[in-house]
């Protein structure tokens, strides 16, 4: 009765929390891939859940018949030893067959995830760091090469190639409701194949332990129809915005005497350091420190002023800035879109 | 074993008896049993057995029950410190965006958590059953090499205080317990943590080794006269493969540690892709050892299920061959499934589909036993007590991790649920469902053995449904969380993905789950002090661990027993025949050969002595200061082979001049 009051209790949460996840959640696929494993994973779980309860079930006879005294033990009956034989071979029949069932079906799940990409026409390069995301899409034409961090964006409805790998520790890519996870290690090269059906944003985060922060190394694909998509590409290529009024022209003068230009690029201006997320269009990102806080203003300030308060353990240092100063780079930073 | 039990006194065949004493000259032997009254026999075994008087007499035992006491007691500590560090972990994770406990303390719980848990008690544990039951359960009078076996433990002591001093002082491993390079490695792990995990590594895999070796050694050659192979009780089988699979696997796992020790202290580039190296290397050389320890941590607990069920089912195991060949299956299996921990490194396809096919293939000898003993259940009639309730909890919790562990297996859903909440749930659900309740069960069936009380029957009850209720609402709604996106080892989380209220639930559980070890304790504790005493076989069980007094004297049993069955105290009612033979004053055993446990020779036992522990702090010693000098593998030496000469110098004994 416990045991049945419990598990009533977990589905009851299970339906009452299903309505506020789905944003970065395998049960709620939102590309062919996604949709495929989510298929599987309900496959082979009501399976396992038919094999739990006829366990269970057999289990349950002894129960029935138990026993206040303790019988003697070597009193056997034959007959009845080998019609239990029979049963067990059947049963263990039973297993061998639904085992190799499963790994067909997954050998060939494996195959037609596998035909996902195969006619994908952007590769975009993603290279962790701790704790954020390189972003570089490649382009055959050099000046269209274009480098963001953090958020994907992507033409809907077409299969994308990323192309994983690392500069530091090994990181696992992984947004759920589009694909399964693939690791991004340092020396090597993988390649995940990935599709959103439709526009919108999905959340991922890192999924290999990758030191202090990886809980909050989040990275958003954003997918939008194709011409959306061209069109943010083109603007993303431009050099920073020219910043405007007295705050944001004395904030990018601080930006370029301070040690910010040590490791952030901003397109059109000598900072030129590839060690950190590239700020030319930063201001048009929907997050910041990777997906750790929404980008407004107030966070802008808050992240530059105490990052070590924000994302302890960060790479970012704390630099040491005057309140009007901080307000000066923040409003040059808010005006690169 | 009373004096009825001599009716069928039968003598080691004179022939052997001869080519055991070989040379020796007549008159430096002394008495042996043969005839001997039971008083005197008593007093003889008594004062040859005994360990020595005071501290240093204490420290210097050899005796394999007082080594598996310590054992225990020690992994029990150890068990409920890693607890602590789960309860933590869990207040942190109990709502989204927590401040409790930062990245640095948090990566640091969770890699001292699955640390404590697999090195420092889950192998030691059923290890130490395995030290205080495999020579009781063949009818020997010592584990072999037993000073081997007491410098293990002292390894081992030695390896978790320094993991604890370590965390202790904000020094603990914060790199999980596999400690993947490059995390681990010289670049991106500055300071000693990762040199801790590394050594730590190496403390208890000595330990666990040296304690493989003992069981091999004993079950092989030290079983009692007519135990052949097909009466070797399931438990003591389960324990031989268990060994085996640690001498293959563990070596694997120091090779890993010692290679990461050369990149980080000497500059070695093993594991270093910019010098020519792999960090892919670091997880197949860990998983080569990583999967067999789960086996490693299983299989001993699968012959603590089989020898819990046929003494309340009431009838021997169904299907006892079936049953060690499935556990041997197991063993050879386990080492080829190590690469289903690594599907997302972006192995090539059809590489991975074989060991999804090998992961699969490993469900069928367990399902075997499953079977089996479900059959049993069946045949018999079962008489519910404690320890078979956790056998229930067993089953309930162990089949739902293996059938998640068969859909891990599949690359394609590994893909989606690997690193996730969905993972910790499976692996938990195979860890304590099935090895941490069968030990449960363990406890409540051999407690009366080890301290010749009971415990409570009422408090266990309660304990099993707390237990089991617990450990249901903690781990159950992981499974969930992992399917909705939630990564492992993560210390906090964002509010606006929606994890935080099943989060809750599933930290209330884990505290509850923490309540019930509080009333086992308890229960351990009351049980000792004021349990009602036991006698030699409450459960009336079949094993040759329950032929002798409870708790048993320091040579186990004042006559060998000779086996006729699998469960010989239930073929044998009226007395257990008995072989004799044997010196009463010198540390004799009996060695058998190894598939028909003919008597062999008669063989001496150790004496107690310091040196062991001595060898194992010169050991400690160096493994310590190893991690701030390679030179301390110099310096060291020259401690280490002062104590081992000690320990090996000779005794005058006529065997060593032989």
């Amino acid at each position: 009765m416990k045991r049945l009051a419990s598990i009533a209790f977990a589905t009851a949460i299970v339906l009452f929390l299903q309505g506020c996840a789905g944003w970065q959640s395998a049960l709620d696929p939102k590309g062919p891939a996604a949709s495929e494993l989510a298929w599987l994973i309900w496959f082979f779980a009501g399976l396992c859940a038919v094999v739990w309860v006829l366990v269970m079930a057999a289990l349950a006879v002894p129960l029935m018949m138990r026993s206040r005294q303790h019988a003697e033990p070597l009193a056997l009956d034959a007959g009845a030893d080998s019609r239990k034989l029979r049963v067990v071979m059947i049963a263990v029949g039973l297993t061998a067959v639904i085992l190799v069932g499963l790994t067909l079906l997954s050998f060939f799940a494996n195959r037609t995830l596998a035909a996902i990409g195969s006619d994908a026409a952007l590769t975009i390069r993603v290279t962790g760091h701790q704790w954020w995301w390189e972003v570089r899409y490649e382009d055959a034409t050099p000046s269209r090469i274009l480098t963001t961090a953090n958020e994907i964006h992507i033409p809907a409805g077409e299969p994308v190639r990323l192309l994983l790998t690392s500069t530091d520790v090994i990181h696992s890519f992984w947004v759920p409701s589009l694909s399964g996870k693939l690791d991004l290690i340092p020396g090597r090269m993988n390649v995940l194949d990935i599709k959103a059906d439709k526009p919108g944003v999905y959340r991922g985060q890192c999924a290999e332990f990758c030191g202090a922060q990886h809980a909050n190394m989040g990275t958003f694909i954003i997918a939008e129809p194709r011409a959306k998509f061209d069109a943010w590409w083109n603007d993303q290529l431009q050099p920073a915005a020219a910043p405007t009024g007295d705050e944001a022209k004395a904030g990018e003068n601080l930006f370029l005497k301070r040690p910010c230009v040590m490791c952030h690029k901003i397109g059109g201006t000598p900072a030129g350091g590839t060690v950190a997320p590239d700020l030319t269009h930063v201001a048009s990102r929907q997050t910041l420190a990777a997906g750790t806080l929404t980008m407004s203003r107030g966070n802008l300030a808050a992240w530059i002023a105490d990052p070590q308060g924000v994302k302890p353990g960060a790479h970012m240092p704390v630099v040491d800035l005057s309140g009007d100063e901080l307000n000066d780079i923040v409003a040059y930073l808010e005006g690169l879109k | 074993m009373s004096s009825a039990d001599l009716t069928n006194e039968r003598d080691l065949p004179p022939g052997r008896e001869t080519s055991a004493t070989g040379d020796i000259a007549p008159e430096r032997d002394g008495p042996r049993d043969t005839g001997m009254d039971d008083a005197s026999l008593h007093r003889w075994l008594a004062r040859t057995w005994r360990t020595p008087p005071g501290i240093i007499g204490a420290l210097s035992s050899v005796d394999h029950k007082v080594i598996a006491r310590r054992y225990l007691i020690t992994a029990f500590l150890f068990l409920c410190l890693g607890g602590l560090n789960a309860v933590a972990m869990r207040v942190q994770l109990s709502g989204p965006q927590r401040g409790l406990i930062g990245p640095d303390l948090y990566n640091q719980l969770f890699t001292m958590h699955g640390v404590t848990m697999m090195f420092l008690f889950a192998v030691p544990i059923v290890q130490a059953t395995g030290i205080y039951l495999v020579p009781l359960m063949v009818g020997t009078r010592n584990i072999a090499f037993p000073r081997l076996n007491a410098f293990g433990y002292w390894v081992y002591v030695s390896g978790g205080l320094f993991a604890w001093v370590s965390f202790a002082l904000s020094m603990g491993p914060d790199v999980g317990w596999f400690a993947y390079v490059p995390l681990s490695g010289p670049e991106f792990g500055p300071g000693k943590r990762a040199d801790v995990w590394a050594q730590m590594i190496t403390y208890t895999e000595v330990s666990s080794l040296a304690v493989a070796v003992a069981t091999i050694v004993t079950v092989l050659k030290q079983r009692a006269p007519g135990m052949s192979l097909d009466k070797i009780p399931l438990y003591v089988w389960a324990l031989l493969v268990t060994s085996f699979v640690v001498v293959f696997a563990m070596p694997a796992v120091m090779i890993t540690s010692t290679f990461l020790i050369l990149d980080r202290l000497v500059g070695t580039h093993i594991f270093n892709p910019a010098e020519g190296g792999d960090a892919l290397l670091f997880q197949h050389l860990f998983w080569f050892f990583g999967h067999p320890e789960v086996y490693i941590i299983f299989l001993p607990a699968t012959g603590m299920v089989s020898s819990i069920i046929p003494a309340f089912a009431r009838r021997p195991a169904f299907g006892h061959l079936g049953l060690v060949l499935s556990l041997i299956a197991v063993g050879f299996l386990s080492f080829g499934l190590w690469v289903h921990h690594m599907f997302a490194t972006g192995l090539p396809k059809l590489g991975a589909s074989f060991f999804t096919a090998s992961s699969m293939l490993i469900a069928i000898p367990n399902g075997v036993q499953i079977f089996c003993w479900l059959a049993t259940l069946w045949e018999g009639r079962p008489v519910i007590r404690t320890p078979l309730l956790f056998v229930f909890g067993f089953f309930f919790t162990f089949v739902i991790g293996g059938l998640t562990g068969v859909m891990l297996a599949s690359v394609p859903l590994d893909l989606q649920v690997h690193d996730t909440y969905f993972v910790v749930a499976h692996f938990h659900y195979v860890l304590i469902g099935g090895s941490v309740f069968p030990l449960l069960g363990a406890a409540y069936f051999w407690f009366p053995k080890i301290t010749g009380r009971m415990m409570s029957e009422r408090l266990g009850r309660w304990h099993f449904w707390l237990a089991m209720i617990g450990f249901n609402a903690a781990f159950f709604p992981m499974h969930i969380v992992g399917l909705w996106g939630m990564p492992r080892r993560v210390y906090t989380y964002p509010a606006e993905l929606g994890w935080g209220n099943i989060n809750l639930f599933i930290s209330a559980g884990a505290v509850l789950f923490f309540v019930s070890f509080v009333l086992f304790a308890f229960n351990l504790v009351h049980g000792a002090l004021r349990g009602t005493p036991a006698g030699d076989n409450p459960w009336d069980a079949g094993t040759l661990e329950w032929a002798t007094s409870s708790p048993p004297p320091s040579y186990n049993f004042a006559r060998i027993p000779v086996v006729t069955n699998v469960e010989p105290l239930w073929a044998e009612r009226e007395a257990l025949p008995v072989a004799a033979g044997l010196r009463v004053d010198a540390r004799e055993l009996i060695v058998s050969t190894v598939a028909e446990a003919h008597p062999d020779v008669r063989e001496k036992s150790a004496t107690p002595s310091i040196w062991p522990l001595l060898a194992a702090i010169a050991v400690g010693a160096t493994f310590l200061y190893s991690i701030f000098t390679p030179w301390a593998i110099i310096w060291g030496a020259a401690p280490i082979a002062v104590t081992l000469v000690g320990w090996f110098w000779p005794k005058g004994d006529p065997e060593d001049e032989e």
